[in-house]
């Protein structure tokens, strides 16, 4: 290279610069930048999401909000719940009275699933997970109910009791089934809408009964 | 060793040859392959294959042809790093995944397919209404073949809602069910009814000529369970005996009697008739009664309508199944034989 010839570097000025190539495509970064971010970050976004789901619940009106980012978190906690409160119901230690936990979470869960196929079935446009969202979103009046039950029972066992929880369990059913069918409903056909209605109705029937029906010991 | 190095030789070029082998992410084109390193079996698990296979697919969807060639290369030297040799084992992987992939997904698309049974739950609800009516008429036209209609949403609905009763029924006499769980229990007595006597009772109409389906006798026996689901309903908050027993005679025998003349209809013979009425009326008050009696306590100091006073009261506490079963056939018989 005779042109370079005379190019001469002194030896006391450093060299320095950027050696790496920045990455055209970031599309794959951004899916994991996600991992970079504290744990606290992503815990609190989730329990966001989660939270403003239950208040949809609490205040049932027709958004699509349960229904476009649907996650299994909350019918979790409320199953777990649930099932961990009609603990403690039998009467003897050897024969069952009570439902046990892992009844209380099949039946839960299989009743879901078979609310959604039943749906499904009859024509209707929503997809698996986000039917299971919303039926087990709307378990959360039914476990407040519990919870109630509980604290009531703490109380006394008597008539009286017994028509406190009557009331407040029927309340709860009633704002349980209303608030699921008002975003399930939807997804169907307009005159198929009682066909879908009844199975949730059955559903949350049979919860309602396992909760009225808990007696402590 | 000598015809094998031989054959190494001739297939790839030496040792120098592993060096200029063409990027495997073509597909297992290559014919250059050295031989000696084919036994080694680096890289050629099924889940390194799947990943592989998914980035290359990934790759291939996301990148132009011009860049496709800088992706294969990159490939090419991540599979270099773990190594060229077990690229023959890792394609027979390849290959391996492909088909098993692809058997796994026809399979999944055949059997989890609900469209199946999409044609069963093709109903009105005046229709279902319609029909939960209609189960309690008996038809009188028995020379004529009756339609069925051939649903499945109404029989599964009346199943669930007759556990529903039963569990009702079952709190509020205070059941205690040993080895076994109230809700178990319920569910496992109204499915196990009607699936397995559908089946027995297609079983029999197969053996005596009848022209019947499966989906047919299932939604056959399903509407019938309705008039089970009204007496079980009355009954169980109503505790007189009486009442059970004229509930039993009138409602169960009204929809004994629809299912009965549908049979018949569809039946030649008289004593092909015979065999599969009797047995679908036996077995269906017989289940009715046993539902009252199994799953209820009969309160005490009410009932003293069939039993004579030196009968003594029909005493009932906790309990095991079988004990009630052998007490519900000495009730049932004194009662018959009381009514005779």
């Amino acid at each position: 290279f005779p042109g370079l010839a005379d190019v001469s570097i002194s030896q006391d000025i450093p060299v320095e610069g950027e050696i790496t190539v920045p990455v055209g495509s970031r599309s794959p970064d951004e899916d994991y930048s996600t991992l970079d971010e504290p744990v606290k970050d992503t815990i609190m976004r989730d329990l966001k999401a989660v939270g403003k789901k239950f208040v949809h619940v609490m205040y049932p009106r027709k958004s699509s909000a349960l229904l476009r980012d649907w996650d299994l978190w909350g019918p979790l906690v409320l199953c777990v719940s649930l099932a961990l409160m009609l603990q403690g119901g039998s009467a003897d230690s050897k024969d069952d009275g009570g439902p046990q936990f892992a009844e209380v979470f099949v039946i839960i869960w299989f009743g879901a699933v078979v609310i959604t196929l039943n749906s499904k079935l009859l024509g209707g446009t929503i997809s698996f997970f986000q039917s299971l969202c919303v039926l087990g979103y709307c378990v959360m009046p039914l476990t407040v109910a519990m919870l109630v039950c509980r604290l009531v029972l703490l109380a006394g066992a008597g008539t009286v009791s017994f028509i406190i929880r009557l009331i407040v369990v029927g309340a709860m059913f009633a704002w349980s089934t209303l608030a699921s069918t008002a975003f399930l409903a939807d997804s169907q056909p307009p005159n198929r809408k009682a066909l879908v209605v009844y199975p949730i109705f059955l559903f949350y029937f049979v919860i309602s009964w396992m909760i009225l029906t808990f007696t402590p010991q | 060793v000598g015809p094998g190095r031989g054959g190494g030789g001739a297939a790839g070029s030496g040792p120098a040859g592993a060096d200029t082998v063409s990027a495997p992410a073509q597909g297992g084109g290559s014919a250059v392959i050295d031989m000696e390193n084919m036994d080694d079996t680096s890289g050629s698990s099924f889940e390194d294959m799947g990943e592989m296979h998914q980035r290359m697919k990934e790759e291939e969807e996301e990148e132009a042809e011009g860049e496709a060639g800088a992706g294969e290369e990159e490939d090419g030297e991540f599979l270099g790093m773990k190594g060229l040799r077990g690229q023959l084992g890792r394609q027979v992987a390849d290959q391996m995944w492909q088909v098993g992939k692809r058997q796994a997904s026809r399979a999944f698309s055949l059997y989890a397919n609900i469209d199946i049974l999409r044609p069963y739950f093709d109903v009105e609800p005046v229709q279902v209404r319609a029909r939960l009516l209609e189960s309690m008429i008996p038809v009188k036209m028995i020379n004529f073949p009756q339609k069925i209609a051939g649903e499945l949403y109404g029989p599964l609905m009346l199943v669930f809602t007759l556990v529903a009763i039963l569990l009702h029924g079952m709190k509020t006499s205070d059941t205690i069910i040993r080895e076994g769980t109230l809700m178990g229990t319920a569910i496992g007595t109204c499915f196990g009814y009607w699936l397995g006597v559908s089946s027995f009772m297609y079983f029999l109409a197969y053996l005596c000529n009848a022209q019947i389906t499966m989906v047919q006798m299932l939604s056959l026996l399903g509407y019938g369970l309705f008039g089970h689901c009204i007496t079980l309903f009355v009954t169980y908050n109503i505790h007189f005996h009486s009442l059970f027993y004229i509930f039993w005679l009138v409602v169960g025998g009204l929809s004994t009697l629809r299912m009965v003349a549908v049979l018949v209809s569809r039946t030649v013979g008289h004593t092909q008739r015979l065999i599969l009425c009797g047995t679908l009326a036996a077995l269906h008050m017989l289940f009715l009664l046993y539902l009252h009696f199994a799953y209820h306590k009969v309160v005490e100091g009410i009932l003293d309508t069939l039993e004579g006073p030196n009968m003594p009261p029909f005493q009932r506490v906790a309990r095991d199944i079988p004990v009630v079963s052998s007490a519900v056939l000495n009730t049932t018989a004194k009662a018959i034989a009381l009514t005779l």
